[in-house]
């Protein structure tokens, strides 16, 4: 924030500056803000302790778990293939790889409901899937493994897509620098091209795991919504909101938000630091 | 160590993955290199001189092993009695220098030019301190102790590349490779960096090899220059001898400023237009070649000179004067470089008219000459 105040006291050259840094926040407040503090102002007629006793129900509490456990799972999966799609994405030519990148998109594009319902006839015990693997005492759906594949399938692009342009950007001389080196394909990996990829990883990452928190459509379907066991989050908050318990309701929403929010502010503290440190700044 | 290459060959084929030198000539087949050889001795600093697209980064990337080259024919490189042609890059122990540095931009100074030696097998790798100790003195040899901690984006582009060259030499190469090297930089900064690497070079006695499209760069740093075009060496000889004695036309007009006199010759005299000119030459149409300092510019005509000209263009900036002058019997304007004392006798202006009187001149038959249509681009 300090920077801005000092780069606004500065005479600007580029013009528009005041136009559209305010057509920006009006859209920003209308949009993002006004919802969310609308979601702030239902919490209004609940007592600290009312709202506690909410939020810290033994079966909201284990909603939590399963939630951030599935979403924790879903984005490292996420963070590996995803990395390597990026890499095969844009390091190869084959085949089929327009195609290939622009279904990338559809998890973005299908309506989660769509995605949920096929994944659940899919995994279920008479589906394709589940009815193969289901005899090897392997069990997907309706349980929280299915609720990691729904919110892996919903958040995949978030890493591909981020770490896709910044694979781009690198130039092939980087890692055939580390060849001529003597540096082997692991350890110009892990010491070169890792750390060149690694903020974008990280926040696409990040992404996909805030994508996962709040994931309903995709999930309820394969998750089976078990009291304790495989109910998420989100369905919780569905839940209150068929009761017309709105506080309740917003009261759950809002510690989702609390956490998404502060974890991205991490991510982009932290990226911010990193970008500063590569331009030579102490981060 | 010596560095020999024979009948290394490229295609430019369907392969279609990695990286593909910087455009390959678009000639029948996709050539990239004619089967080539060469002789580097050790300790020898030689250039690889031609125009974009004459394969010199290719034929280094093969050296480097970055490129493999074809198969057929089956070509062999060695460096010293060591047969390389199938030996990985990693393990060529070679050092190589890019254009834009290939810098790690996540890693210190330092940590840029250990890195070499960071990531040796570990029964060969030097303590951290001996690390440390290396480190250092490559850092003061290119006379940047000071930047240790900083990362790449904080130097500026010369400071970049000798990191860059710092990091190269970490691991003691035999074989220095350098592609454009100062190519990304400044003339000035090129200059400095110029003199320092050839200073570098005579002290560490390692072989460098390093591509280059400035004639000047080339003819000044190098022991020997290869000149390359299409794919081939055209020759390969010291600055002073490609200079003074072109292999053929292609050498010629790369080394510097041309003049061309084109006319039809009879009875030993060559007509152009209105000009004349005596020569010893069969009857027939023939070209000449002169170069600037070829061409002296007087006020009268000499019974065996007779070339009308008009000044369109003074530059003096340098040791000479540049003059171009044009006339109706050119296709192309000469240039003519005199010296200032001739330059202030004569009492130049633009558009004085004046007599042009060659003092040598040079001719290359048509058979030198395969490629005499790439020579204009």
């Amino acid at each position: 924030m300090s920077s801005l105040a000092l780069r606004l006291s500065r005479r600007r050259v580029l013009p528009g500056f005041g136009l559209s840094l305010g057509i920006s926040l009006t859209f920003v407040s209308l949009v993002l803000l006004l919802p969310m503090t609308g979601l702030v102002g239902q919490l209004k007629g609940l007592s600290l302790a009312e709202y506690w006793a909410i939020i810290s129900d033994a079966r909201v509490v284990a909603s939590y778990t399963v939630t951030i456990g599935a979403a924790a799972v879903a984005a490292l999966a996420n963070a590996v293939f995803g990395l390597l799609l990026a890499w095969v994405l844009v390091r190869y030519d084959f085949p089929g790889k327009r195609l290939l990148d622009a279904l990338m998109d559809l998890p973005f594009a299908l309506p989660t409901a769509v995605a949920g319902i096929t994944l659940a006839t899919l995994y279920a015990g008479n589906g394709w899937v589940g009815g193969l693997i289901e005899p090897l005492g392997l069990k997907v759906a309706y349980t929280w493994v299915g609720i990691a594949l729904a919110m892996a399938f919903t958040s995949i692009p978030f890493v591909v897509r981020t770490v896709q342009p910044v694979l781009e950007d690198l130039p092939h001389e980087v890692d055939e620098a580390a060849m001529t080196l003597g540096a082997s394909d692991a350890t110009g990996f892990r010491r070169v091209i890792l750390p060149y990829l690694w903020p974008a990883l990280v926040t696409g990452t990040g992404l996909a795991f805030v994508r996962s928190l709040g994931e309903f459509g995709a999930i309820i379907f394969i998750a089976g919504n078990a009291p304790f066991e495989t109910e998420i989050t989100a369905l919780m908050i569905f839940v209150k909101l068929q009761e017309y318990d709105y506080a309740g309701a917003s009261a759950i929403a809002s510690v989702v938000l609390a956490v998404s929010l502060a974890l991205l502010l991490v991510i982009n503290i932290w990226q911010g630091h990193f970008i500063k440190r590569l331009h030579g700044g102490r981060g | 160590m010596s560095i020999q290459l024979t009948d290394i060959a490229k295609h430019f084929g369907h392969t279609g993955k990695g990286h593909k030198g910087k455009g390959s000539p678009g000639q029948a087949g996709g050539r990239a290199l004619e089967p080539v050889n060469l002789k580097i001795a050790d300790g020898e600093l030689v250039g690889l001189l031609g125009p974009s697209g004459s394969g010199k980064t290719t034929l280094l990337r093969i050296i480097a092993g970055l490129e493999s080259p074809d198969r057929d024919p089956a070509g062999r490189i060695l460096f010293g009695d060591r047969d390389v042609t199938d030996v990985h890059v990693r393990d060529r122990r070679i050092g190589f220098v890019f254009q834009h540095y290939a810098l790690f931009r996540h890693m210190t100074v330092f940590d840029n030019v250990a890195f070499g030696l960071t990531v040796l097998p570990r029964r060969e790798r030097p303590s951290s301190g001996e690390i440390r100790a290396r480190v250092h003195r490559l850092l003061e040899m290119v006379q940047l102790e000071r930047f240790a901690g900083r990362y790449p984006a904080q130097l500026s582009g010369g400071q970049q590349q000798r990191v860059s060259l710092a990091r190269a030499l970490a691991l003691r190469p035999d074989v220095l490779l350098l592609d454009e090297p100062f190519g990304a930089l400044d003339a000035k900064v090129r200059q400095e960096l110029r003199r320092w690497l050839r200073q570098l070079h005579d002290e560490l006695g390692f072989t460098s090899l390093f591509v280059t499209h400035d004639q000047e760069e080339a003819l000044e740093l190098s022991d020997r220059v290869a000149v390359m075009s299409h794919g081939r060496i055209e020759q390969i000889d010291t600055p002073d001898a490609l200079y003074r004695t072109p292999a053929n036309r292609f050498v010629f007009e790369f080394l510097g400023d041309v003049n061309h006199l084109e006319g039809e010759v009879r009875g030993g005299t060559l007509t152009c237009g209105e000009a004349t000119l005596a020569v010893d030459l069969p009857d027939g149409h023939q070209e000449l070649l002169l170069r600037p300092h070829e061409v002296r510019l007087a006020e009268a005509p000499t019974p065996e000179a007779q070339l009308p000209v008009t000044v369109t263009a003074i530059s003096p900036v340098g040791a000479e004067v540049r003059i171009e002058v044009a006339a109706d019997w050119l296709v192309e304007p000469w240039l003519a470089t005199i010296r200032h004392a001739d330059y202030e006798r004569l009492a130049l202006t633009r558009g004085q008219r004046l007599y042009a009187i060659p003092r040598h001149w040079h001719r290359f038959s048509a058979e030198d000459t395969p490629q005499r249509q790439a020579i204009t681009a």
